[in-house]
């Protein structure tokens, strides 16, 4: 069914009978739902994403290996039937550690998302709805933060405490909030002026509820989209400090630190397999991420939500 | 009409403030309205009727409205002195209130139900269940065949005069003692404005609740209401029963309304309007805030403000063409 079919579907108005208007009743999540599934690309996203996240969550039964055992004889040992993508430098299995390495990775990718989110639009929220000073205060402390060159603080507060991914979940929140609490905002800013928001202030109803339990919901599918292109933009960051060697100290895997683990003349030229499935995965999962905020995007876009 | 007072506002005034200026929008406003009673308040966009009613639920918009002055009495207690958390039991409680707009005023995520439900179990003690059950039986009120599958159904998959009807059975659902409509029937088709206003007076009659009815369409007021408040500039210009606004108006804003209804008897080639706009807040002219367009105004309308005067015991008009002492010399001020 293509886009106009639907949307003419949604806008007819309620035939007379009960019985017709309860069989085809579509809820917005429906719609929504039938506008991602149209989006092939968005669709093949997710699909590699379940694959990448079943395998990390079942690695300790598909993996062949001990992650961490190491094995002198088999070191850079090319792929074979024993070690499907070759071994290390340590000789350690290379296709057991990228199980394991995609468990810490996406736990990383996906707390630091869920606390900068949380923060994001707690502080989105309060700012855009009561405005005035709130706001002004909350904006700054936003402005000063986007200011900060985030790469060196990140770096400093890292090395100065122990790399531990709890500690690093917690930076990546602190310092990644505010394009979430931005969104909210302006969200906020156009949403409270909306009646249903003073019908609701006229029913007497709490603020706290009318802001997120009324205003919020209105305002959550960008804040979703953002929340997907942010797991793959914190698996990135992840890897990078751990290719800095600030990341997650080994013999704990994470793709960035079997890259970083790899950075040597002779390992590019001898063992290429090395190298490249680490970064391959990482590939993959971040380019998903992005079709899948993609289509996300495009399936709670407004003018559909409104229909 | 003499049954008790529900609400009694006494010389309300409702400012907006920009850098160091006040503008008011609401200026000196009295009325009061009786149990069971409907009452009307006209003017053109801009006169202030609608602040009026936001400042009676205290929801005057901030940071920039403030409510300055005044007393609004609701059943002995004066509203501007509650806390803002006894507001809260108001609000669609005790007063509540319905919109202009049906298609913006129902949130569009959750379903009618949800919403019903919602406002029920706050104010009430109640389950989920028990509010649910109450929700069928008021969209039935209002005329729902179908109450149950409405419970269930999003905003958007009904037209504008369901929803308005939704929501009038939330704002009466807690039973409220005063229903504020403000332009009820503004955005809705002719045919559907009927059914809404009949609903209305219903329920009114029903629920022994008083209405204020914020219009400017006074095919609506002479419909409804029976007593008329005429604002402009913020102020209110004329009160009076229906009957005798519509046969005998004594300010000439008034008058200059009536005129411009379309007239059913005879041939007009042109509607009678009002020459120029409503001033603005920041813009209002010395004396009386009609002075630029009223066809009366005399010397002492461009120095002094006339006040809201008692004419007799049911009708108040403020202007200085019936105050006694001032306009005596036998001017015959309504045309023929």
């Amino acid at each position: 069914m293509n886009t106009n079919e639907m949307k003419q579907k949604a806008k007819s108005p309620p035939p007379a009978s009960g019985a017709e208007t309860l069989s085809e009743h579509e809820s917005m999540f429906r719609i929504i739902t039938k506008k991602f599934f149209q989006n092939k690309l968005a669709v093949l996203g997710l699909i590699i994403l379940l694959v990448i996240i079943s395998s990390a969550v079942l690695a300790p039964w598909l993996a062949t290996h001990d992650p961490n055992a190491q094995s002198l004889t088999d070191r850079l040992a090319p792929p074979s039937a024993d070690n499907w993508l070759g071994a290390d430098h340590l000789g350690r299995d290379i296709y057991s550690r990228i199980l394991y390495a995609g468990q810490m990775s996406l736990w990383v990718g996906f707390a630091a998302m869920l606390s900068a989110t949380t923060i994001g639009v707690v502080i989105g929220s309060i700012a855009g709805f009561f405005g005035g000073w709130v706001d002004a205060v909350l904006m700054r402390i936003v402005d000063i933060i986007i200011s900060f060159p985030s790469i060196f603080l990140l770096i400093t507060i890292i090395s100065v405490f122990r790399p531990a991914p709890s500690m690093l979940i917690v930076v990546f929140g602190l310092l990644s909030w505010t394009t979430t609490a931005r969104l909210v905002r302006s969200e906020f800013l156009s949403f409270k002026e909306r009646e249903f928001v003073l019908a609701a202030r006229t029913l007497g109803l709490p603020t706290r509820r009318i802001i997120f339990g009324h205003i919020l919901p209105n305002a959550i599918g960008p804040v979703i989209v953002a929340a997907t292109l942010a797991i793959g933009m914190f698996i990135i960051a992840e890897s990078t400090l751990s290719f800095l060697g600030l990341g997650i100290s080994p013999p704990t895997a994470t793709w960035g630190n079997m890259l970083s683990d790899s950075q040597d003349l002779t390992i590019f030229l001898t063992a290429w397999y090395y190298p490249f499935f680490p970064g391959l995965m990482i590939f993959i999962t971040v380019l998903s991420f992005n079709f899948v905020g993609d289509g996300l995007r495009d399936a709670l876009d407004p003018r559909v939500m409104e229909k | 009409m003499n049954g008790e007072t529900v609400i009694d506002i006494r010389h309300l005034k409702t400012s907006f403030f920009s850098k160091k200026t006040e503008l008011p929008v609401v200026d000196d406003v009295s009325f009061s309205v009786h149990k069971g009673e409907t009452l009307a308040i006209v003017g053109e966009s801009g006169s202030g009727k609608s602040m009026t009613a936001l400042s009676i639920m205290r929801l005057v918009p901030t940071p920039n409205g403030e409510i300055v002055d005044g007393e609004i009495y609701f059943n002995d207690r004066d509203l501007l002195k509650q806390k803002e958390k006894e507001m809260f039991k108001v609000r669609g409680n005790e007063i509540s209130m319905i919109f202009q707009e049906p298609m913006t005023s129902l949130n569009p995520v959750y379903t009618i139900g949800d919403q019903i439900r919602e406002q029920l179990t706050y104010h009430q003690d109640i389950t989920r269940r028990e509010a649910h059950q109450i929700g069928i039986e008021m969209l039935q009120t209002v005329g729902f065949s179908r109450a149950k599958e409405i419970m269930g159904e999003y905003p958007h998959r009904l037209s504008g005069g369901m929803r308005q009807r939704v929501m009038i059975a939330m704002a009466l659902s807690n039973n409220p003692q005063l229903l504020i409509a403000d332009e009820p029937t503004t955005a809705l088709d002719v045919t559907v404005q009927a059914q809404i206003l009949e609903l209305m007076q219903k329920l009114s009659k029903e629920y022994d609740s008083a209405i204020i009815l914020i219009t400017h369409d006074l095919g609506v007021v002479a419909e409804l209401a029976e007593r008329v408040v005429v604002m402009y500039g913020g102020q209110v210009v004329e009160e009076a029963p229906i009957d005798e606004l519509f046969d005998d108006p004594l300010h000439p804003y008034s008058e200059g309304l009536l005129n411009s209804i379309p007239k059913i008897e005879g041939t007009q080639d042109r509607l009678d309007s009002i020459p120029g706009t409503v001033p603005t807040p920041d813009n209002l002219p010395v004396g009386c805030n009609f002075v630029t367009r009223c066809p009366y105004a005399m010397e002492l309308c461009q120095q002094e403000e006339p006040r809201l005067m008692d004419k007799d015991s049911s009708r108040k008009v403020r202007c200085f063409l019936h105050e006694e002492g001032i306009a005596t010399d036998g001017q015959q001020h309504r045309s023929s």
